[in-house]
């Protein structure tokens, strides 16, 4: 496989006494990947074990090929936790100042990042007193730091207005385009058309990997929405995707 | 370890301190108004304030560096900042070390501060060198942020957090020599006293108060640097790059 950035194999996790993921196998690529699926299918548990903070049972996981969150990788995979994860006492630039320090990065870096998500005008408000869709882009802009080569997006567009959520896919793609594999979650399935492929997850499982096209016309459905319901529906009848 | 990392978490965890100013107060002015209370209680029995002011002394940095400490780590445990910075090039020892180095620099203002008024305004009788008082208090505060940081592992809530006070932190103020001398307690308890950090605190002040010769007092320092050495050992041991 030319370009497959994150390759999993058999992973196993358990989280409270409970297997959330059980042999799961897949590989991402380059371009804007989605995952998609409800909630507490297992997608923040998935890509914590990407970036190599999940206690993992069993299985590997390697990225770039290293294996996931060695020390090699540290500064090439920014990570958007699902919640904004930063200093509430701190301003907006100087959490991202922090951050670049940590990374190593010249503090102009910062500024980038800030332009990059179009919060420059709050760069010297206090984070606690922004709005949540502001310090989720301020989570954002930390992970944007450095230019890395692969970018973990957990549910970074929750909670945002529809011009604002139109706007971060559009920075997602260039990012993508210039040569940063970025993998978003989300729970929001009208989300999944603006994506290059998609991964469908439901109860710990992939269920489907295509582009929105294949996995529509696999099932014969007009939208995602529909075509896991399709896949859902046969999974149960027994059939396998 | 990295110099530059480890110094980045320190400057980062002084300006949130420099932001939030009821807790600096905290840290600076609350030991300086609970010394001018004790000797306004003792006003008329000036020989026990010599003989628990210095005791008080060693017990406040401890004590408020511990709880801010555990506080502090545990929201950067649940508020996934800890769980960002375990993606990036940030050792663990980075981590503990910078929260030592920062509040051990705010210890050392705190304990000029106390050791100040004590001896400027409450005229806190002293034998040993001031410079002194001012070098146990920074150990002090070292040994309560670094068991902070230990037990801030074992708590899931801030709440929990705040319930090591009275099970981690109270049983070695009733036992350091404050309330009872030590060779006066129970043997057992003698013996208890005598393994628990805050004692040997406790003792480098009493020695400072009643003596003009620093050997023990350097001691009880290396004893209390040794105890906080081995809290931030533990600390590195329970703080986990990969969680459940
Ligand atoms: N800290 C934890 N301890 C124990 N179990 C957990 C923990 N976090 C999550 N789980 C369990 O793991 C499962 C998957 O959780 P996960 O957070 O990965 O879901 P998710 O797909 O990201 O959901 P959402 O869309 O709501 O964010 C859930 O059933 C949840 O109960
Ligand atoms: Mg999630």
């Amino acid at each position: 496989m030319m370009n497959s950035v994150v390759v999993i194999e058999g992973l196993r996790v358990v989280r409270g006494g409970r297997p959330v993921l059980d042999g799961l196998d897949v590989v991402v690529g380059a371009g804007v990947t989605g995952l998609l699926g409800p909630s507490g299918c297992g997608k923040s548990t998935l890509l914590r074990s990407i970036v190599g903070v999940q206690r993992v049972a069993a299985g590997t996981v390697s990225v770039l090929g290293k294996p996931a969150g060695s020390a090699p990788l540290r500064d090439r995979v920014g990570y958007q936790t699902q919640s904004a994860s930063t200093y509430d006492d701190l301003t907006v630039l100087e959490n991202l100042r922090f951050f670049a320090r940590v990374l190593g990065l010249p503090p102009a870096a910062a500024e980038e990042s800030l332009a990059a998500v179009d919060l420059t005008g709050h760069r010297d408000a206090v984070a606690g007193r922004l709005s949540g869709g502001q310090r989720s882009r301020v989570g954002l802009a930390v992970a944007l730091l450095g230019t890395p080569a692969l970018l973990v997006l957990d549910e970074p567009t929750v909670g945002l207005d529809p011009v604002l959520r139109r706007d971060l896919w559009a920075l997602f793609h260039r990012i993508a385009d210039a040569g940063t594999a970025v993998l978003v979650s989300s729970h929001v399935m009208d989300e999944a058309e603006r994506c290059d492929a998609l991964l469908l997850m439901r109860e710990g499982r992939i269920i489907a990997h295509g582009t929105p096209a294949e996995i529509k016309g696999s099932q014969g459905a007009d939208d995602i929405e529909s075509a896991f319901l399709a896949i859902v529906e046969g999974v149960a009848g027994g059939d396998a995707v | 370890m990295t110099p530059r990392v480890t110094l980045a978490v320190a400057v980062r965890v002084l300006t949130q301190l420099r932001r939030d100013h009821r807790t600096l107060a905290m840290l600076l002015v609350l030991p300086c108004l609970l010394q001018a209370l004790l000797w306004w209680i003792f006003q008329d029995t000036p020989l026990v304030f010599d003989r628990i002011g210095p005791a008080l002394l060693a017990i406040f940095p401890f004590f408020v560096m511990f709880l801010v400490t555990s506080i502090t780590t545990l929201r950067e445990r649940s508020g996934g900042t800890l769980e960002r910075l375990f993606t990036m090039p940030m050792g663990r020892l980075d981590f503990l070390c910078g929260y030592a180095l920062a509040f051990g620099a705010v210890a050392a203002v705190q304990a000029a501060l106390a050791a100040g008024v004590a001896i400027g305004l409450l005229d806190l009788d002293l034998r040993g060198p001031d410079v002194l008082l001012v070098v146990v208090g920074v150990a002090d505060a070292v040994l309560g942020t670094a068991l902070g940081l230990f037990v801030s592992a074992f708590a899931r809530t801030e709440f929990q957090a705040v319930q090591f006070l009275p099970a981690v932190v109270v049983p070695q103020i009733l036992l350091c020599g404050l309330i009872v001398p030590r060779d006066r307690l129970p043997e057992v308890l003698e013996t208890v006293a005598n393994v628990l950090p805050l004692t040997w605190a406790v003792d480098a002040m009493e020695h400072l108060a009643t003596s003009t010769r620093t050997g023990e007092v350097w001691r009880d320092v290396g004893i209390v640097v040794a105890f906080a050495l081995a809290a931030l050992a533990l600390g590195a041991a329970t703080l986990r790059r990969r969680t459940d």
